[in-house]
């Protein structure tokens, strides 16, 4: 049966199981929203702008680990999708954008609503398309799916030009899809993983540095059983949070710029680093001069431009995380008559964590007047589900976050870690919440980038989409306020807001209900009274004005130069 | 150091942008590059000449081989290649300079191209190194204009890229 290219896509995406997208109409894709108008097996979601539909497809992608969608017209929608694309590329999310273009006689021709999306976003795709037949979106969007989701994940964009949308044609989805240039080495080399085995067993004070890889691979339970066989000590980066409990002890945290001083100690004086999907970025590694100095370092990454790039590597083993470790549990167990004395000679070690645990634990001073925003991530993770999912924009409350609030299981954190993404943690969470329409998902925010997608209540409400958003409210952009406090002798540069938003009435204008804390006292019955509520709620919470993240490892420091107190 | 790599890629759209863009957006450099079908249907060759320590060497490598329409990345070290490149040079030769300029064509096995009362146009081929060489020979008499290819190259022996 021949149906229109707009109808193929619809198609395509069913074949592929996508059940919700996101997306905004216009003259470009208007075909496509017409053919969706009776597509039932397409649960389709309208933002209120493009960049919020990406990074809600990002979200929804984050927290499920499929392949989020997200639809934008030509021109500035496709502009829009810039931000959220970007966010997704240096996280590693899969996802596609499918872009509506100028029908194919004009592109070139700066028509209307035209811009080259192709060439804008290829530093920041995995990979693109240009769709130039109808006869070619069945394979192009196998391929693109394919992609973004296969290797190291990525968005894929496909530009969908009008005319093709229009243009009649069979449709036949291909069961499977070859790509000669594009072959992911996803299987760790047997002799490296056996090499690996044998440096952990003749370690002393060996680290697992645990990224985000972990998450991607959905790794956490082979990670976690090999680092309890072995009894290694375990930090994970930002993105790796969840992937290991935090509330098991061989848990160091999260090491880097914001990490705990037992982390960064540990990675300073290891003697054998096993980075697992993580990419040694200069958020975690300080000065690279000086980082772990006295480690030899194991690297898995599925990858092979991870390798190497920042840092030496003593064996590089590329491969899914997962595969590699569940070789690495396999190669454990041949080696068993050697653990108890491998776990025995570990002991000095563990000691040393212990030591650095107690000496300097994360911490704030606490105050009976003036709510602490660490306490109240601590009351959120006291108050809150144990499957909830918690989204973050960037700065000061995204690290007290990723501190304070005790990651158990993956994919239980949606956070903008490689771009830095404000604004990316109310639409993050909106596609969370549509993937799981019954769990709890709390967007952490800080009142900078909470406003930089406010307009996505409308998008919760209309939807019914319970997001309980968090405000902590110091009425700055206080991560940049702490650097001027820090390094810039207090001259605080436009980072006050000065002008107070009545986030309650905010609320109220979009249909949702707000409830406020000035007070530490009124910290737990907020969240309670929010968490009750059926519907998408603004809790905000005035928080100390001039609170700090720390530890910090100044920029350009090395990892054992933590600022404690300041 | 002064490196070369061929790239075979599909001679697909923006495949020449993807390279561009991984070269520029990362900081590498680009000394030539040249770019043509191969024998293969819908195959194209690129020959990068590019400079950096051996580091940065092996993330140009591992990045090309990143990109989706790159089939294969060929790393040319120690003369395990041939290498040449074509270069017209425009110059300038009126009296005395003419017999010069001839001498020199004569001795690099170069071809007149084109002849004006005033100029000769030459066609060079060779090694980029012998390329250097004739350039700088024919510069003291006057270079009006210099157009080089840029290296290609193709490994030794009997395999192809394929085997």
């Amino acid at each position: 049966m021949k149906m229109n290219g707009a109808r193929i896509m619809l198609e395509c995406l069913k074949k592929e199981g996508v059940d919700t997208i996101f997306g905004y109409p216009g003259g470009t894709v208007i075909n496509l929203y017409d053919a969706l108008f009776d597509f039932k097996e397409i649960h389709h979601i309208l933002p209120r702008h493009e960049q919020a539909g990406t990074h809600a497809a990002d979200g929804y992608a984050r927290a499920t680990g499929r392949v989020g969608v997200v639809i934008a017209t030509s021109g500035p929608g496709a502009t829009n999708t810039v931000t959220g694309i970007a966010t997704a590329y240096m996280d590693s999310i899969p996802m596609v954008i499918i872009t509506g273009q100028v029908p194919t006689p004009l592109i070139g021709n700066d028509a209307f609503q035209e811009v080259d999306i192709i060439g804008i976003t290829r530093p920041c795709t995995k990979h693109s398309f240009l769709i130039r037949d109808v006869k070619d979106i069945a394979l192009t969007m196998k391929k693109a799916f394919y992609i973004a989701r296969s290797g190291r994940p990525g968005p894929v964009l496909v530009d969908f030009p009008k005319d093709i949308q229009i243009a009649q044609s069979e449709f036949d989805y291909p069961e499977t899809v070859e790509i000669r240039g594009y072959k992911p080495n996803l299987s760790g080399h047997p002799r490296q993983v056996e090499k690996a085995v044998a440096m952990i067993l003749e370690s002393h004070r060996p680290v697992m540095y645990v990224g985000g890889g972990t998450v991607l691979s959905d790794s956490a339970e082979p990670l976690t059983e090999l680092a309890r066989t072995l009894t290694l000590p375990v930090t994970t980066t930002l993105m790796g949070l969840g992937s290991f409990p935090e509330s098991d002890e061989l848990s160091l945290g999260m090491l880097g710029m914001h990490g705990s001083y037992c982390a960064n100690m540990a990675m300073s004086n290891s003697d054998l680093i096993i980075a697992v999907g993580a990419r040694f970025d200069d958020r975690v590694t300080g000065k690279l001069s000086t980082f772990a100095p006295h480690a030899k370092i194991i690297h898995i990454d599925v990858d092979p431009t991870s390798i190497k790039k920042n840092v030496p590597v003593d064996l590089p083993i590329v491969g899914d995380v997962k595969d590699v470790l569940l070789k690495m549990i396999k190669q454990t167990d041949k080696n068993k008559e050697k653990l108890a004395g491998f776990v025995a000679a570990l002991t000095p070690w563990h000691s040393d964590i212990t030591a650095w645990k107690e000496k300097h634990p994360l911490g704030y001073k606490q105050s009976s007047t003036i709510i602490k925003p660490q306490f109240v991530i601590q009351k959120l993770r006291e108050l809150s589900d144990d499957d909830a999912i918690i989204s973050t924009d960037v700065g000061q409350h995204q690290m007290w976050t990723a501190q304070f609030f005790q990651f158990n299981k993956p994919r239980t954190l949606l956070t903008s870690g490689g771009l830095g993404t404000m604004g990316y943690g109310l639409p993050a969470a909106m596609g969370a919440q549509a993937a799981f329409p019954n769990r709890q998902i709390i967007s952490i925010c800080g009142d900078g980038g909470v406003q930089m997608n406010i307009q996505e209540m409308a998008t919760l409400v209309q939807n019914r989409l319970p997001v309980k958003i968090v405000i902590l409210n110091n009425n700055f952009l206080g991560m940049v306020r702490q650097w001027q406090e820090l390094f810039f002798d207090k001259r605080y540069s436009s980072t006050c807001m000065e002008l107070p938003i009545d986030y309650i009435k905010l609320a109220d204008a979009y249909g949702a209900k707000g409830f406020l804390a000035t007070k530490p006292g009124d910290v737990e019955s907020v969240i309670k009274q929010g968490f009750e509520e059926k519907g998408p709620v603004i809790m905000e919470f005035m928080v100390a004005r001039e609170e700090k993240v720390l530890p910090m490892v100044p920029a350009g420091a090395s990892l054992n130069e933590m600022v404690l107190n300041a | 150091m002064q490196h070369t790599i061929s790239v075979i890629v599909e001679n697909d759209f923006g495949v020449l942008s993807r390279v561009a863009t991984l070269f520029s957006g990362r900081g590498f450099n680009i000394d030539s590059l040249t770019v043509a079908p191969t024998n293969e249907e819908g195959l194209s060759r690129m020959t990068i000449v590019t400079r950096g320590d051996d580091q940065i060497l092996e993330q140009i490598n591992k990045q090309l081989n990143k990109l989706i329409d790159v089939l294969k990345v060929l790393d040319f070290t120690d003369g395990s290649a041939i290498e040449r490149e074509l270069a017209l040079i425009k110059v300038a030769a009126e009296d005395d300079a003419r017999a010069e300029v001839l001498r020199v064509v004569d001795i690099f096995r170069a071809k007149i191209i084109d002849v004006t009362p005033k100029s000769y146009t030459i066609e060079a081929t060779g090694n980029p190194l012998k390329i250097d060489g004739i350039l700088e020979l024919l510069r003291p008499l006057g270079l009006k204009e210099v157009v080089r290819t840029g290296a290609v190259a193709i490994g030794r022996g009997a395999k192809g890229w394929n085997g």
